[in-house]
């Protein structure tokens, strides 16, 4: 743990002790980071008084293929009363990409958590309705994953010639085995 | 014996021409009562965080335009802060005036396209000409700096691309100077005409509880009374410098949003104002060669800005690893940029925090219990737009 720690960071470490992973600041950005089991907790604990992070301002995740764990999911929270923000973050194995549903704590987070499972695969536990938002409902895959490759789609157009190579960007190998 | 409760399920959109764009709302009704509203996105979505997964860092400021294609400005400041974050690089502060005045008269140019399509939303349709006049005006500003009237491509990260043309200075005060009489005359047209009254008054109601809830931002958040506003409460590129107020509403209904749209504008106007009048001396894009590229000027003498030149434009700028979240305040509330960076020349994740999309999962809360006629006017009154929900 780096020495420096905002308020509420320190307050996190200690409500949830072994489950904080880490905590620290880049440029200025609180960062915590929390044990998938304890995600939800993490967010209520900041949400309700004194703290009062009640705006789930943000709910997304990034995929740090090849590494493992595969996965980090990001929740950005803002105190109006503190004016202040703080990212909570966790992590979620490749093998196992599911994550407890933050649509008890934040009623945002229900659209937030369906683009995150349409676009990266990560299922939600527990969420009311966890159905594809941005794609169509019959697409196969999750395109914002490292290895879905960027290619073009071949169109049904008249005199269409589909350029070559059509892959504008190589394909990364196959997943490594878990550590 | 039990009565059934017959209700009737309609679609409407994606093809309507209210829901400025291509969202679809599948609607339960009662009669002529809302019992259910479901949003259905993603007509619009083009993958533009994948794109720019695969774009050097400046090449995505192109793309970045796109996505709330009515202020792109915005856009580019969102996107520039983040990369100028991660990157710590400061920026001179003739630029930040500069992108203030942009940024500003951006805003009041989008704001004059949503009174203009709640105008003919409402069928109040020569108030649409009435706005697109002023906002074309604000468009010819635009070329003047940039050379587009959308789509500017003007920020750089590090500053702008070029200085301001002598003459904008001038055209941008001759606009300022007329507009304020033009708003009279909208507000006289609309804020005490009993239609216009009716149909917004207590319409499409939004609690601050649920605005909270909801992540809503902008001035839909600041119409149910909330004065979060991202250039007061975390000031970026000098709005610290600047005096302007905050409207806000009280009851959260489409009047309230309406009122504190129309006083943004004049807020706006006050800002670029005082910018102009104080507009810095200096250069507008950082010295740092790292980062922008030299002035044409250097690469017939020194063989280091050739360098940095070729350097930037085969491969672009290398920030360190790390992540960062820049925000702006966008016409329509909080636009973020998430960047993930891992030390090579392009982004490993580029996440785009859209207002609209926070905004409009608001909708069924505020439509539900009211009159079908009266979606279009929580629509509008929202003022969403589809790229940035769908982005």
């Amino acid at each position: 743990m780096t020495a420096s720690l905002t308020p509420v960071q320190e307050f996190l470490v200690e409500r949830l002790g072994e489950a904080v992973v880490e905590a620290h600041a880049f440029r200025g950005d609180a960062t915590v980071v929390v044990a998938r089991e304890r995600v939800v907790d993490a967010l209520r604990e900041v949400r309700d008084e004194p703290w009062r992070f009640e705006v789930l301002v943000d709910l997304t995740a990034w995929d740090r293929y090849p590494t493992e764990p595969r996965f980090e999911v990001v929740y950005h929270l803002l105190s109006l009363k503190r004016r202040e923000r703080l990212r909570i973050k966790t992590r979620v194995p490749g093998h196992d990409p599911t994550v407890p549903s933050a649509v008890s704590v934040f009623a945002g987070a229900n659209w937030f958590e369906r683009e995150v499972w349409d676009l990266f695969g990560i299922r939600f536990e527990g969420h009311p309705n966890l159905t594809r938002i941005l794609m169509p409902d019959d697409w196969e895959g999750h395109p914002l994953r490292r290895d879905f490759p960027l290619t073009e789609e071949p169109v049904e157009f008249h005199g269409h010639v589909p350029k070559v190579p059509s892959e504008i960007v190589p394909r990364v190998g196959p997943a490594r085995e878990d550590p | 014996m039990t009565l059934a409760r017959e209700t009737l399920t309609i679609n409407m959109g994606p093809q309507h021409p209210s829901t400025h764009g291509v969202l679809r709302l599948v609607l339960e009704l009662e009669g002529e009562v809302i019992a259910s509203c479901q949003p259905v996105i993603g007509y619009l979505h083009t993958g533009i965080e994948k794109e720019m997964e695969n774009r050097t860092y400046h090449q995505n400021i192109a793309l970045v335009d796109r996505i709330e294609y009515l202020s792109s400005y915005h856009e580019e400041l969102a996107y520039c802060m983040a990369v100028e974050k991660l990157l710590g690089v400061e920026v001179p502060k003739r630029a930040q005036y500069i992108r203030v005045i942009l940024c500003e008269l951006n805003r009041i140019a989008s704001h004059l396209v949503w009174l203009g399509t709640t105008g003919i939303d409402l069928n109040v349709s020569s108030l649409l000409m009435y706005c697109f006049r002023d906002r074309e005006r604000i468009l010819e500003l635009s070329e003047m700096v940039s050379g587009q009237r959308m789509m500017p491509g003007y920020f750089r990260i590090g500053g702008v691309a070029e200085d301001l043309p002598e003459e904008f200075p001038a055209a941008a005060r001759r606009f300022l100077e007329e507009f304020p009489r033009r708003l009279d005359e909208y507000e006289a047209m609309l804020t005490d005409n009993l239609i216009w009254r009716r149909r917004h008054e207590g319409v499409a109601v939004l609690s601050r509880e649920d605005a909270l809830a909801y992540g809503v931002t902008g001035p839909t958040l600041r119409g149910s009374g909330i004065p979060y506003d991202v250039r007061k409460a975390f000031p970026y590129s000098s709005y610290d410098e600047f005096e302007f107020d905050i409207p806000t509403g009280e009851h959260g209904d489409a009047y309230d949003r309406y009122r504190v749209r129309m006083e943004e504008m004049r807020q706006s106007r006050r800002i670029v104002l005082q910018a102009l009048d104080r507009l810095p001396d200096g250069p507008v894009l950082t010295p740092d060669r790292k980062v922008a590229l030299p002035p044409r000027a250097e690469l017939v003498r020194s063989m280091e800005a050739v360098i940095h030149q070729f350097k930037l434009v085969s491969e672009g700028l290398h920030p360190p690893k790390g992540e960062v979240y820049a925000a702006v305040e966008s016409p329509r509330g909080e636009k973020g940029y998430y960047i993930v960076s891992d030390g090579s020349n392009r982004p490993v994740r580029v996440r785009v925090r859209a207002p609209s999309f926070s905004n409009l999962q608001a909708l069924p809360a505020m439509v539900r219990g009211g009159m079908l006629a009266d979606v279009v006017v929580a629509i509008a009154s929202i003022d969403i737009v589809l790229g940035d929900v769908d982005r």
